[in-house]
């Protein structure tokens, strides 16, 4: 006998004891990394290329998008321009992956989540991580393609670790909150997709930060990944500290999604298992 | 001697009929006080944003509450294997996840002392792609375990499933159906629980593997293990149980010693639904 004692009562106001909460999410740690593991391990199991496809497909992507920019803007723009795509691309699809795959990781699991106890958070935490893991290789190309186009290395890039820490926390913020929302409307599932093209569009990606006109001055402020794809942007491509205006933008839009995303997960949690 | 549960349904939990209970020396395992739970269950099978317009125009409400469980109290000494019996629908599953913490009481209170393991699906949170070894941990992970509690038991547990040479290496896609509820099996009666819910699994593999189960199971007992049997085989609850429970519409309408409350629960099945509606009324 082990000696613990577990009691069940009714939660109270929707959210379970935080503290014994996370000690759980914290001791099944080791589960949520199996997790990532396998998903990273099963995902390209019968491809020729197998694991390569984890390099391969941001690097295609880059070309289609610098292909598609360059003829949209009548003329060859330069290797830093690609630098700029790729570094920011690379984030990008970091992050909607992780929201787009995080939204479904609950209703996906539901044999899990129906016969076994643990916290349901582990699973949008899980998909994040697996994108993590899938982002880090892609950093070793950027520094190739960074190095090709002639811009140099410097202390100063090492900032982009603070909007990168940012861009983690408000996917996993985001994933949360739309595993919630999916189990109540599945039509979350069919518009992320969507949405998150027009936020391609709509982030300094395929353009510069300082190319927003005025009419569109509002993205700046209303879309959270401007300040946080431009803080990264000016750190890994141009080598400088980001504006502080960016980081505190940044900072605030992923700590709101944050707590946004966990107070829907864990103030619903206990109706999962019915909404499977 | 009540012939239907129409009759002792409208006793408290308290005064259920009890006819010989385990002994009460043992110490505590599982202790259920009053335990509702209710769903709120949406009759919409797949919420979406059309059907919520539509639903909104005619101003109807979706949400219908269901009493899955109602007063349910007992008290459960280890050692004690119980056998829980009932007509589906009767509440049986969700008295289970309950005690395992995957729904919460809607009111009352549940104590559990120790580890709880499931065994209410076979295979949860396998992969097939992945192989046997490898699922063997992420199914440990998936119940609780550590890697190295896992590390640990895993000859043991790679021993029971008897899986014919090297399959333990190959991706469980390559399994028949029955090697992977053994290999399922094998995980579950090996996690060491203090508590192992088990709902229908017991039908797994063949003859000879069925046999072996029961034996495992009874010698989890005699560790002082303690055990929650759902079955539609009224035999195997007479059979390995020393304790029953039957359910019915999520009360709790009997309990004591099993061939007693399948007695019971067979005259009712004899006397049908029909007599317990009037009954009821």
């Amino acid at each position: 006998m082990s000696g613990e004692v577990q009691v069940y009562t009714p939660f109270r106001r929707g959210l379970p004891a935080l503290a014994p909460y996370l000690r759980e999410l914290w001791g099944r740690r080791h589960f949520a990394f199996e997790l990532a593991r396998t998903e990273i391990r099963t995902q390209n199991t019968g491809t020729g290329l197998g694991q390569l496809w984890l390099v391969l497909n941001p690097l295609l992507l880059t070309f289609v998008y610098y292909a598609l920019t360059t003829i949209l803007a009548g003329g060859a723009r330069g290797p830093a321009y690609l630098a700029h795509i790729m570094a920011g691309l690379f984030l990008f699809y970091f992050f909607s992956s992780s929201v787009v795959g995080g939204s479904t990781s609950i209703l996906s699991s539901g044999r899990l989540v129906l016969n076994t106890a643990f916290p349901k958070m582990l699973l949008p935490l899980s998909v994040v991580l697996v994108n993590v893991v899938r982002f880090v290789p892609t950093l070793g190309i950027y520094a190739v393609v960074h190095a090709a186009a002639g811009l140099g290395f410097g202390v100063r890039m090492l900032w982009a670790v603070v909007p990168f820490v940012l861009v983690v926390t408000f996917a996993a913020g985001l994933a949360m909150l739309f595993a919630t929302l999916n189990l109540y409307l599945r039509d979350t599932k069919a518009f992320l997709p969507y949405t998150m093209r027009i936020w391609l569009y709509l982030s300094p990606i395929l353009w510069l930060p300082e190319q927003v006109p005025d009419a569109l001055g509002f993205v700046r402020w209303l879309n959270p990944l401007f300040p946080l794809v431009g803080a990264w942007s000016d750190a890994v491509v141009e080598d400088v500290r980001p504006p502080t205006w960016m980081l505190a933008a940044g900072a605030a839009w992923a700590l709101a999604a944050l707590v946004a995303g966990a107070y829907a997960l864990l103030s619903r949690e206990r109706e999962f298992a019915v909404r499977l | 001697m009540p012939c239907c549960p129409g009759s002792v349904s409208s006793l408290s939990a308290s005064e259920v009929a009890l006819d010989d209970v385990a002994p009460p020396t043992a110490p505590l395992s599982v202790r259920v006080e009053n335990l509702h739970i209710t769903y709120r269950a949406s009759l919409e099978r797949r919420p979406t944003i059309a059907r919520t317009v539509r639903r909104l125009g005619r101003g109807q409400r979706v949400v219908r509450e269901i009493h899955a469980v109602q007063g349910v109290s007992l008290d459960v000494h280890q050692g004690e294997v119980v056998g829980v019996i009932g007509a589906n629908g009767a509440g049986k599953s969700t008295l289970m996840r309950a005690l395992a913490g995957i729904l919460p009481p809607t009111r009352g209170r549940i104590e559990v002392h120790g580890r709880v393991s499931t065994l209410l699906a076979l295979g949860v949170g396998f992969n097939a792609k992945l192989t046997g070894r490898e699922n063997v941990t992420l199914g440990g992970l998936a119940a609780g375990l550590t890697r190295e509690e896992i590390a640990a038991r895993y000859d043991e547990i790679a021993d029971f499933a008897e899986l014919a040479e090297g399959f333990m290496d190959l991706p469980m896609l390559t399994y028949s159906s029955g090697m992977y509820a053994r290999l399922a099996f094998s995980v579950a009666v090996h996690l060491e629980p203090d508590i192992l819910l088990v709902d229908e699994a017991l039908s797994t593999g063949d003859a000879r593997f069925k046999e072996k189960s029961f034996v495992r199971m009874q010698e989890l007992c005699r560790r002082a293990r303690t055990i929650f049997l759902v079955s539609h085989g009224l035999s195997t609850i007479t059979q390995l149980c020393s304790d029953a429970l039957w359910l019915h519409e999520g009360r709790l309408v009997r309990r004591g010693r099993p061939k007693d409350v399948v007695a019971a629960y067979k005259r009712y099945l004899a006397v049908g639904d029909s007599a317990f509606a009037d009954e009821d009324a």
